[in-house]
């Protein structure tokens, strides 16, 4: 049998059609395609059916303590500092109750209330407009209600950061392994037990995933002396629950149904 | 027939290697900020998408606007259509080049791009986005390449592109439409979050589309000896006339439900495009500019003897245009980012290496658009006069 070039070039080229959307079908289509960290539980890890945090500002008491906190995060997570806003990333950081809150909307109230500032992370929603968007499963959400970030999948579309009504992500906009003009490096002490991302990428607070599989509390939560609680927002008994039956606490934009995992305690030990 | 694109005048050439010495500038501003990442454009982490963004949502409207020539030629047997139908179905070929390459320059991590086709992600609207735009692509590609190639035959086209022609009308709502939610479903934009902002899309669209392709086949009609024929251009302009009315009463249904309800929420991103907020007031000076061309366009438009008059027609188009452009392509998005989360303004400006990266991008649509019109057209003359049955 003998076949003329057109006729070999169309074979080869459906074959190849063929061959390469193939593949992509099986594997996107693969069932059973688990994250690692869902297939087994370390031992000694830290598990919950739904990971959640109550935030009590009145243990925080100075300007001291807040930076404390932020430190003990971006210290231990490599997150670097650009010195600029417009690069800005940041896992946890404090805004004023106004901005904050801004549906919270009250024209008397007091400069106090206003200007008092609360710390800010990743809520980790329940129902996560982040995750709904990706196009990539690179931010998912795990059994245990923790927001997750493949930061080796993330194609840094942004879609992410679009759809987060919390302003919680950040993204890679210039290399955060490199330094500055003058030789500082961006990260400025690297923590080897954690990865360094690479530029292009999104990133957030990720509930210190890598503690509790090792048994212990996110770095906020132990660095914040109370202020921070963190427990299972499913077991009625837990520290959280009980926080949340004692105070009087609000979540930031409940109304867009993403369902926030953060309480905040709004007028601290007064209102016990 | 590629070859067709070999053999032009001076002028032609002059006008390729034009195209691609700003492709050359957008290609070495790329390979800047694939070094440095995006923290060379404008872009922060309060206006995450802009200039690149909003051009791949503009250019989608551009893409559309083939339909507005399908409909009446293949379902109302308009058969003045007939001869500008592939100037249509081309300028959709370059515009959905444009918006991949759009999307493509604003991605951070551009070598991961097949990760969208390796991990396919159905609740994403960017992967039904991907989806829709690849498929538009394929199918005028296929519609325009095989009409054109059995008009040069001065034979009828295969029956097989009729179901891919009809394909092709719904298939253009939906690129728009799968575009539109990309916004219009995220929690927390105020401005995006809008039922009607598919409508608004595909409106805005078809007005701008339209008055492009005028202002195409008019630029045609004087550097050849194809004529895409007088009326076939006035009928464009009504619908162009048409479509502009609607996008502008869906913007003013905005207004009214956004400033009547009071709400903050809804008022403080119209507020930034059109007054400013807290004194930030970057886009007053061109979304103001978009409003009095929208309105002088369509009036010129409307006004039965300005449209008919072939010197005012393209100073009306290009009102249009301009005015969707930046509608679309500067306050919609960037809009939707102003205020932040926080209800704090953070502004955008683009930077001077994404302009000529976004130039670049246009400068390849052009080049494409280029070829295929040279190509349309070098089989028009020679067909000339020969009327084909459809």
């Amino acid at each position: 049998m003998s076949i003329n070039r057109r006729q070999f070039l169309k074979i080869a080229g459906i074959s190849t059609m063929l061959g390469i959307g193939s593949t992509a079908i099986v594997s996107g289509l693969r069932k059973g395609d688990l994250e690692a960290s869902q297939f087994e539980v370390s031992p000694g890890a830290l598990t919950a059916k739904r990971w959640g945090f109550v935030v009590d500002m009145s243990k925080f008491k100075s300007g001291e303590d807040i930076k404390r906190v932020i430190d003990s995060c971006h210290s231990i997570h490599n997150v670097p500092d650009y010195g600029n806003p417009k690069d800005e990333i940041k896992w946890i950081w404090k805004d004023d109750y106004e901005h904050v809150f801004p549906n919270q909307e009250n024209e008397y109230a007091t400069a106090e209330l206003k200007e008092k500032p609360f710390m800010v992370f990743c809520n980790h929603c329940a129902q996560p407009a982040c995750v709904r968007v990706c196009p990539t499963k690179a931010t998912f959400k795990r059994q245990d209600g923790i927001v997750m970030m493949d930061m080796h999948r993330c194609i840094g579309c942004r879609f992410c950061m679009a759809a987060c009504p919390f302003g919680a992500r950040s993204f890679n906009f210039r290399d955060p392994r490199g330094t500055d003009e003058n030789g500082r490096p961006f990260i400025k002490k690297e923590n080897p037990e954690f990865p360094t991302r690479t530029k292009g990428v999104v990133e957030k607070c990720t509930g210190c995933y890598e503690r509790l599989a090792k048994g212990l509390k996110p770095a906020c939560v132990e660095a914040s002396n109370g202020g921070i609680v963190f427990g299972d927002l499913e077991d009625p008994h837990s520290e959280v629950r009980k926080l949340i039956a004692k105070h009087y606490t609000i979540r930031r934009k409940p109304e867009l149904g993403t369902q926030p995992s953060i309480y905040y305690i709004i007028g601290g030990n007064e209102n016990a | 027939m590629l070859e067709k694109a070999l053999n032009g005048s001076p002028r032609y050439w002059g006008w390729v290697f034009l195209l691609l010495a700003v492709i050359g500038v957008g290609f070495i501003s790329y390979l800047r900020q694939f070094s440095y990442g995006l923290g060379i454009t404008g872009l922060s982490r309060d206006v995450t998408w802009g200039f690149y963004i909003a051009q791949f949502t503009y250019l989608v409207g551009v893409a559309a606007s083939a339909v507005m020539l399908v409909i009446p030629y293949y379902l109302h047997n308009y058969k003045k259509f007939g001869r500008i139908v592939i100037l249509g179905e081309f300028l959709a070929i370059s515009a959905v080049m444009m918006c991949i390459l759009f999307i493509f320059v604003d991605l951070g991590q551009p070598m991961r791009v097949m990760n969208v086709m390796l991990y396919p992600t159905p609740n994403s609207v960017m992967f039904w986005d991907m989806i829709v735009l690849m498929g538009y692509l394929t199918l005028n590609l296929l519609i325009g390449w095989t009409t054109l190639g059995a008009e040069r035959k001065e034979a009828p086209p295969p029956a097989w592109v009729k179901p891919l022609i009809y394909l092709s009308i719904p298939w253009a709502a939906s690129i728009h439409t799968v575009t539109a939610f990309l916004y219009a479903g995220l929690p927390g934009r105020h401005l995006w979050l809008t039922a009607i902002m598919a409508a608004r899309f595909l409106s805005s669209a078809f007005a701008a589309g339209p008055a492009l392709l005028i202002l195409l086949a008019l630029i045609v009609r004087k550097t050849s000896r194809f004529d895409p024929g007088k009326e076939a251009i006035q009928s464009l302009a009504k619908i162009v006339a048409y479509a502009m009315t609607i996008n502008v009463f869906f913007f003013l249904l905005e207004v009214f439900t956004a400033f009547y309800s009071n709400i903050p929420d809804h008022m403080y991103p119209i507020k930034y495009l059109f007054v400013g907020l807290e004194g930030h007031t970057n886009l007053v000076p061109w979304m103001r500019t978009a409003a009095v061309l929208a309105f002088v366009g369509l009036a010129l438009l409307i006004y039965p003897n300005t449209r008919k008059n072939e010197n005012i027609l393209p100073l009306a188009l290009i009102a249009v245009f301009i005015s969707t452009w930046i509608d679309k392509g500067m306050g919609l998005v960037v809009g939707g980012f102003v205020p932040n989360p926080f209800e704090r303004v953070v502004e955008y400006t683009p930077t001077a290496p994404e302009l000529l990266i976004s130039l670049g991008v246009y400068a390849i649509g052009f080049l494409i658009l280029t070829v295929l019109y040279k190509v349309a057209i070098a089989v028009k003359e020679e067909t000339e006069g020969v009327e084909i049955p459809h």
